[in-house]
């Protein structure tokens, strides 16, 4: 038996099946956004419409679950009445808590909606004790996301200094991870997380085929080529081959997914509150595939304890929605600071 | 669709592409156009997404049997095209098994990209589009009928 609390897991939904996906294969918590750029998945077609929304939090509530909605883009310059729009929208749909990362609609969240429960964003990019007791302090902030730089040791050196739950990332997609900071997309398209709600949005991009190979456009900065047989990434700057100095290789990072499966016990043991996947934009076989894995391995360390072993068939389960061939432990595990 | 059987990833003989290619290929966009406004009539497509979807044209191309659709939508329906060749707005390539498995909800259209079962080529926005409508699809419950159960 595990001695501590088993941390909750926080699924992605970008769409109705997403999200009942996400309850029926075991989320404690799923999250969500608006069909518009007030949140950091803004793609065509995706997301909740009002009734979706209403009936997506119906669903998991007639099944004890939470639902989380993410308002975690930057208001732009003469249009703060949209973001603070979908900050009421929450508070009337009735979620359990909204996401932000801009202290300024923090501020308006606490100040108009002193009942509804708030969450800083990763987005927030609040990477030190002393940022997360911030938000607490003066808008009474109830959890943190904590953006995925930190080392499993520094998570717990803040997790130790707050009073506040402590969410980190469990699975996914990994970027450059310098969150809620990063401009490259912004840098080759001129929009960005911050600004529009998507990274590399994909009108900017085109895959371009010839005969034995992929080569992918991003506002016509060529990202990279792919060979038939090679796997493909998401067409971000970050996951692009440049040359340099000669060699062409990925200067930047390469495309990898986080999976924290062997890190389970250690997560518990700090005290994490949450675990969350990453990818609203992926299908609702994504989203049930992900969930299921991370349920049976998050029971089995309940049962387990000091027990708990991976299973070889959740790593296999994982590694096949995985963008790039390989999965690693992030920052978590990481021997420098 | 826990009903559903397991659909293994295969590939057919390339024979099978060969002499498909010389058949007339129209046939196969009458059936998927046919499922497509079966679908939008039943309101299981947003309105919103179809909305983004007018005047555009398509091509689905099935690799390993050499098959082909074409079609537009327009007017509030998806048309076949009749032509042959010719470029569309978007262009979705797939073995016929990475099409199955998609359309079971088998197979997450992202993991299938990467690792290159499935292209993508044209208005990679339309795409996500379409992708996204496909996704938010509510497909109504299987009938409880003896046949179905297992």
């Amino acid at each position: 038996m595990l001695n501590q609390k088993l941390p909750e897991l926080v699924c992605p939904a970008g769409s109705l099946p997403a999200l009942k996906n996400a309850i029926d294969n075991g989320a404690d918590t799923v999250y969500f956004g608006y069909r518009n750029d007030t949140n950091a998945r803004n793609f065509a077609g995706l997301n909740f419409d009002a009734k979706a929304m209403a009936e997506g939090i119906r669903y998991a509530h007639n099944h004890g679950r939470h639902v989380l909605l993410a308002i975690n883009t930057f208001p732009q310059p003469g249009r703060l009445a949209d973001w603070h729009r979908a900050v009421d929208g929450a508070a009337d749909l009735g979620v359990d808590a909204v996401i932000i990362a801009d202290v300024a609609l923090l501020d308006y969240a606490s100040r108009r909606h002193p009942n509804l429960r708030l969450h800083l964003s990763v987005q927030g990019s609040a990477t030190n004790y002393e940022a997360v007791n911030f938000a607490h302090r003066e808008f009474g902030v109830k959890r943190a996301v904590l953006p995925r730089v930190l080392t499993l040791a520094q998570v717990e050196h803040v997790i130790k200094n707050t009073p506040i739950e402590i969410e980190v990332f469990g699975f996914g997609s990994l970027c450059v991870m310098n969150e809620g900071r990063c401009w490259l997309s912004s840098y080759a398209t001129g929009e960005s997380p911050n600004t529009v709600g998507a990274c590399s949005p994909a009108k900017y991009v085109k895959w371009e085929k010839s005969p034995g190979s992929m080569s992918t456009r991003l506002n016509g900065v060529l990202i990279d080529r792919f060979g038939d047989d090679e796997p493909a990434g998401y067409p971000t700057l970050c996951k692009g081959r440049f040359e340099v100095n000669g060699e062409t290789y990925y200067a930047l990072e390469e495309p990898t997914s986080l999976n924290v499966l062997e890190l389970l016990p250690e997560i518990a043991r700090i005290g994490v509150s949450a675990i969350k996947v990453e990818g609203r934009q992926r299908s609702p076989t994504y989203v049930t595939q992900v969930t299921r894995t991370l349920r049976a391995a998050l029971d089995a360390l309940a049962r387990e304890g000091e027990r708990f072993s991976v299973k070889p068939a959740w790593h296999a389960e994982l590694a096949k929605v995985s963008e790039g061939t390989q999965a690693t432990l992030g920052a978590y595990n990481r021997p420098w600071r | 669709m826990s009903t559903l059987p397991n659909i293994p990833r295969f590939k057919l003989p390339p024979l099978v592409a060969n002499i498909t290619r010389r058949l007339p290929q129209w046939p196969h966009a009458l059936v998927l156009t046919a499922g497509l406004n079966a679908a939008a009539k039943m309101k299981l497509l947003p309105d919103d997404s179809l909305a983004l979807l007018d005047g555009r044209s398509f091509l689905v191309r099935v690799n390993d049997t050499g098959g082909e659709a074409r079609f537009v939508y327009r007017g509030g329906l998806f048309r076949p095209v009749f032509a042959t060749t010719g470029d569309a707005d978007l262009i979705f390539s797939a073995n016929l098994s990475a099409f199955l498995q998609m359309l079971a909800r088998q197979e997450d259209p992202d993991t299938l990209f990467f690792n290159r079962e499935l292209s993508i080529e044209g208005d990679t926005e339309l795409g996500l589009v379409v992708k996204n409508m496909l996704d938010a699809i509510e497909w109504p419950q299987m009938p409880k009928m003896p046949a179905f159960r297992r």
